[in-house]
């Protein structure tokens, strides 16, 4: 299957786009991502293990935590993942509470 | 590095700015990178998804953010940045813009609108480059904006 990579992650894939994984679940791939590219463990799991709150993993259409089996779904040669950071923000002030 | 938009672009997100008033407007930005320059060729208009506080808070929903980025894909374009408008505010990035920024080597574009809470002006267009690497070590740094 193949995972897409958004532009500010690509210097940790070696400037690739997309990177093509087996996998039988969206656990795999984001697995055999991270041990392609070691440096993406930091940007999209906590310390913890999990994937990081402004980090948006997509199963094609579906985001992966509004998934019945979330991380565990299981994938085909043919779906596509795409990691995808939030983009927000505004003119109001953000206290830690409402923001992290 | 530098931020250069065609002016034609760059009057259109200034006027979203004017149409959303007295809300924030957002968008997306597709171009290409270089070691030198982001260079803006399309932008795509994006929903605020904020409405419980749109007048000083945006988001983009995360599917409009994976359609643009295959619709760069198509047309051989990177997301290269954002802009958003902050409705009688400075054209400053603020603590939310900060907190909520996550797209390292990406434009942050902010036109402040001035108006009677009715209609609103643009007035200042600014453009920040989100630089570091990981969340602790991330800033925002001003860029020239250049019109083509």
């Amino acid at each position: 299957m193949q995972i897409h990579i958004p532009t500010p992650l690509r210097a940790f894939t070696d400037k690739q786009a997309t990177v093509s994984v087996e996998a039988a679940t969206v656990t795999d791939a984001l697995t055999a991502l991270t041990t392609a590219f070691p440096a993406m463990q930091q940007h999209l799991f906590t310390p913890e293990g999990k994937l990081r709150s402004f980090v948006n993993v997509y199963l094609n259409d579906e985001d992966v935590r509004y998934l019945p089996a979330g991380e565990a779904t299981a994938t085909t040669a043919n779906d596509e993942l795409t990691i995808i950071p939030s983009i927000a923000g505004g003119s109001a002030f953000c206290c830690p509470c409402c923001c992290l | 590095m530098s931020l250069t938009i065609t002016q034609a672009l760059y009057d259109q997100l200034r006027a979203h700015g004017e149409e959303t008033y007295p809300n924030e407007c957002c968008g997306i930005m597709l171009g290409t990178a270089d070691e030198q320059n982001l260079t803006v060729s399309h932008l795509l208009r994006a929903g605020n998804t904020r409405t419980d506080s749109a007048h000083n808070r945006y988001h983009i929903a995360p599917q409009e953010l994976i359609a643009a980025q295959r619709e760069g894909r198509k047309l051989g374009l990177d997301i290269v940045g954002f802009y958003h408008s902050h409705p009688d505010h400075p054209a400053q990035w603020s603590p939310t813009d900060f907190a909520e920024a996550h797209w390292f080597g990406c434009a942050y574009v902010i036109t402040s609108v001035d108006g009677d809470k009715t209609t609103g002006t643009a007035q200042i267009t600014n453009s920040f480059l989100l630089t570091g690497t990981t969340e602790e070590d991330k800033a925002f740094a001003t860029q020239a904006l250049e019109i083509a």
